[in-house]
């Protein structure tokens, strides 16, 4: 397999397998289809660390993404610049954090991550507005709106301060029995 | 937004929050290491990191000082690199960062370490590995795809019964049919049954003899009679009592007898395993209750959705459901309102309609049993060709057209019983469930009044007239069952589904509109297969070549439904929910193998064995093999196993594992009030959080600057301080100082 000798040292190939929850197979498959995305921009060969990033517009087009209503909001928050623009490291990060495999803890504080739109620390009840209209794509009325997000605080805040701490959202999750069969995206 | 005195925003809304929260433990073990670490390396980090959070302070200890991080890596070490919530750089240095501890751990825990991440990685590859050669993993994929996890779980559970199917089949075959058919060639020596002279043990021969016409083979083949009749297909097939080999002697009655039960045990311990994770889940309380609407906004909708159709067909059934639980609301808040008067009209209303379903159910059972009757008195004379076909499915006919109907009522009147909509749902699945299975159960005991039903007195314990080997008949009966589904569910789909696809596509009219395009009704479907599998438990004693019918049926259905699914139909309006599904499915199951374990013991331990045909001839009933065999036994395991079947063991081990079930029920439920006082505590401790933050700023902005010179003092001090160690009061100190300074001094670790 040529491939393999010229994309990635057999050391860089082995951190991605200790880092991550990919095979080797894996790694190279994500490898590949991260440079579909910009075969001009992306080279072949990883072995000496390029600094690279794709820009959120060129991810979301992945069929992986197209349709999720949080695309922007995944990407972004695997980014290191808070923009959406990837490295490969971020990128195999964000596959790796949602697969299959990746334990509920995990995926707990990436969920929290992606659904707090203002970086606060704290899902407040604009962030929830936010994620409902991104769901239902403006679809509900606002009257429908402010009650949903009036009944999902009443069910989940704990400590009554009318916005979701990571505790909250954590105690919220762990009693969500789809969560883990839902927060998954298959690559 | 209101001032908040607590939090401060600035214009983008990023967080400039008050310093002396930054400071709070709680609030550190959240933030992500902003800067990095001083031994780190070239790479190009941005001054700014993520904000992020970790979920306890056990790994966000990590992001504390040098000197904290050797004694909590003795904690983290537990945790692989690649759970936790970092970016690729860090958890890079992190790994470095261990192997260089490793190198300071003595040779013992260096190869410890070693060799179990080589395990690990071992376990990675084969589990990817096991994955791939599973059945039917491309096109579950794309079904997922399509139309999320919930039709997914459907078409897994269908994987799962067609593996089920074909370790019965290999289970009955290498202790049944296998010793038969290699005995001529391993010099064994078989000895039949002893044909006493007796009136009991006349097998007249169903081979037809002379000139047979084409059309009676094909009837022959659909009833399992005829050429069939006396084939490895049927138990009347295995009249071979011992065979000996060299130098031992296979009792192939026990054998029959023992994977009997052991094929029934397979399947219990199976599904049980399986459902055990569910199980927990739904087990307790019914956790959607007391959160459905947090449920559905961040974990509704299904990431695994890549198909445009699908994506908006997921919206929709989300909008769908929201509306519902808002609706559901207001049905709570209506029933509360109820008067008496109205409650009382109800439960009138309700207790009508329940008489009416019950009559009509007594109407299918007894339609079920007077076909069933009736079919097998005309099974003695042949007309013709087609009606004797008739005659013969005559059961099964009537017990699908019943269980066509029945759903169809039942989800007519329950509009009328004025349930909440999640219970309506709820209450149809189980009134169609008992419909289904106990059909079957009626279906056996016809069979069974007709077997044990003599003109005067059964000499040989049945009616040895009629059915000279009734095991036999009872085996074609549960044959055509089987063959008759398949033929429906492929009907159906061929003659049914299609035309409504098409009439629904190319035809505008009210009709077409009304009816709508097909949706897949995961229950119904599920009821289907969970029907016909109760079928091949119960039939495989007396057909033992029936499992393997039944895995090639599942696995022709797959395709079937499969096909049908992406060309005909529409996902559900009303979704099905992954997680709750599974558990039904197997639940649903479990209540099947249940049934199915009835007739096979009545019929194993109660009714006379035929004396004609089968293992069991010099038997009175099937079970006596095992009292005959442990008899033959030597001494010492003889009192070992009347031991262990005596009264004595019986009760104290009954004894014992009550014991064990009140223990853990007491457990949990000191557990969930342990939950509730936390929860309170948590409460509580927020409340106290904010005022004394209030009362800090109060007190900030109240107070004038102190002295400078002690300015370098709390700088050092804050470095260190957000660690366990500090006390309240060395925080007041510097808060009062660091208010002053800028934000970003505050988040220096």
């Amino acid at each position: 397999m040529g491939n393999k000798q010229t994309t990635f040292t057999d050391e860089q190939l082995e951190a991605f397998q200790d880092c991550t929850f990919f095979t080797r197979k894996e790694i190279l498959r994500l490898h590949g289809r991260y440079r579909e995305l910009a075969p001009h921009l992306v080279p072949l060969d990883y072995t000496n660390n390029p600094d690279i990033r794709v820009p959120l517009a060129l991810i979301v087009t992945m069929p992986e993404l197209k349709e999720n209503p949080f695309r922007d909001r995944i990407v972004q928050t695997f980014s290191e610049d808070g923009q959406g623009n990837l490295s490969f490291n971020d990128f195999v990060d964000m596959f790796s954090a949602l697969c299959e495999t990746s334990p509920r803890d995990l995926k707990t504080i990436y969920a929290f991550k992606i659904y707090d739109f203002n970086r606060d620390n704290f899902i407040c009840k604009d962030d929830l507005q936010q994620t409902l209209n991104l769901l239902t794509k403006g679809e509900l009325t606002e009257d429908e709106v402010l009650l949903v997000c009036d009944k999902a605080l009443e069910e989940a805040d704990l400590d009554g301060d009318s916005k979701l701490s990571f505790s909250d959202f954590q105690n919220m999750i762990s009693k969500a029995p789809d969560f883990l069969s839902n927060f998954h995206i298959r690559i | 937004m209101e001032t908040d005195p607590v939090f401060f925003t600035d214009r983008s809304g990023r967080i400039t929050s008050n310093p002396l929260l930054d400071q709070l433990p709680s609030y550190q073990s959240l933030l992500y290491r902003r800067k990095s670490s001083a031994s780190s390396n070239k790479r190009r980090n941005s001054s700014r990191g993520r904000l992020g959070s970790s979920s306890s302070g056990k790994w966000g200890m990590s992001t504390f000082t040098r000197p904290l991080e050797k004694q909590k890596s003795q904690v983290t070490e537990q945790q692989p690199i690649r759970e936790l919530a970092k970016p690729m750089a860090e958890k890079r240095r992190d790994k470095t960062q261990r192997l260089e501890e490793a190198q300071e751990l003595s040779n013992w825990r260096q190869w410890r370490r070693s060799s179990r991440r080589y395990l690990r990685r071992l376990k990675d590859d084969t589990q990817e590995w096991l994955s791939s050669m599973k059945l039917w993993r491309g096109d579950i994929h794309l079904i997922e795809g399509m139309f999320g996890t919930g039709i997914l779980s459907y078409f897994s559970f269908l994987r799962f019964l067609v593996v089920l199917n074909l370790i019965i089949f290999l289970i009955k075959f290498i202790f049944v049919m296998f010793p038969i058919i290699v005995a001529p060639y391993a010099s064994g020596n078989i000895t039949y049954n002893l044909n006493d002279a007796g009136v009991c043990s006349v097998y007249p021969s169903s081979a037809r003899r002379g000139l047979v016409i084409f059309h009676e083979h094909i009837t022959d083949l659909l009833s399992g009679g005829g050429f069939l009749e006396q084939t490895y297909l049927f138990y009347g097939f295995y009249k071979v009592d011992k065979i000996h080999f060299t130098n031992v002697t296979y009792n192939l009655a026990l054998a029959y007898l023992l994977s009997t039960i052991a094929y029934l045990s397979l399947s219990l311990i199976w599904i049980v395993k399986r459902s055990a994770r569910g199980f927990k889940r739904n087990l307790v309380q019914d956790e959607d209750r007391f959160q459905s609407f947090c449920n559905k906004i961040f974990a509704g909708w299904d990431f695994c959705i890549t198909n445009e159709n699908a994506a908006r067909l997921k919206r929709s059934s989300l909008l769908y459901e929201l509306r519902t639980d808002l609706e559901e609301e207001r049905i709570k808040q209506k029933i509360a309102d109820r008067t008496r008067k109205d409650k009382c009209r109800i439960y009138l209303i309700r207790l009508i309609l329940n008489l009416f379903v019950i009559g009509v159910l007594a109407g299918c059972f007894y339609s079920i049993y007077i076909a069933t009757v009736f079919s097998q008195e005309a099974q003695m004379t042949k007309v013709n060709f087609i009606v004797d076909l008739i005659y013969e499915y005559l059961p099964s006919i009537v017990i699908t057209v019943a269980n066509f109907i029945t759903p169809l009522l039942f989800s007519v009147i329950i509009n009328y019983e004025d349930y909440s909509p999640a219970f309506e749902i709820r209450f149809t699945l189980m009134r169609c469930v008992f419909m289904r299975l106990t059909s079957i159960a009626v279906l056996l005991f016809s069979l069974w009044s007709q077997i044990t039903n003599c003109e005067k007195e059964c000499v040989c314990g049945y009616n040895h007239l009629l059915y000279s080997c009734w095991e036999t008949r009872v085996g074609q009966e549960m044959y055509k069952l089987t063959i008759f589904d398949f033929i429906t569910i492929v009907a159906v789909t061929i003659f049914v589904e299609f035309p409504r696809k098409l009439l629904v596509k190319h035809c505008d009219c009210g009709l077409a509109k009304w009816w709508g395009q097909q949706e897949f009704a995961i229950p119904q479907n599920v009821l289907e297969i969970v029907y016909g599998q109760t079928i091949c438990w119960i039939g495989t004693f007396f057909c033992p070549m029936l499992p393997a019918i039944c895995t090639i049926k599942y696995f022709f259905i797959f395709y079937i439904k499969k096909v049908s699914l992406i060309k005909n139909c529409r996902p559900a309006t009303r979704p099905f929910r992954a997680s709750s599904s599974n558990f039904f499915f197997l639940g649903v199951l479990l209540i099947g193998l249940a049934l199915a374990c009835l007739p096979v013991t009545v019929s194993v331990a109660q009714i006379n064995c035929s004396h004609a045909c089968g293992p069991f001839v010099n038997f009175n009933t099937s079970w006596e093999v095992l009292p005959t065999t442990v008899s033959q036994l030597p001494s010492g395991a003889q009192n070992l196993l009347f031991a262990l079947s005596s009264e004595a063991f019986a009760v104290s081990f009954f004894v014992v594992t009550c014991l064990a079930m009140f223990y853990v029920i007491a457990l949990a439920g000191a557990h969930k009030r342990v939950i509730n006082q936390l929860r309170e505590q948590l409460a509580m401790e927020g409340r106290d959080k904010r005022f004394l933050i209030q009362k800090l700023c109060q007190a900030q902005r109240l107070s004038p600057v102190r002295s400078p010179v002690s300015k370098s003092q709390p700088r050092r001090g804050s470095r260190s301080s957000p660690s366990y160690h500090t006390s309240f009061s060395s925080n007041f100190n510097e808060g009062v100082f660091l208010a002053h300074s800028p934000p970003d001094s505050s988040t220096h670790v």
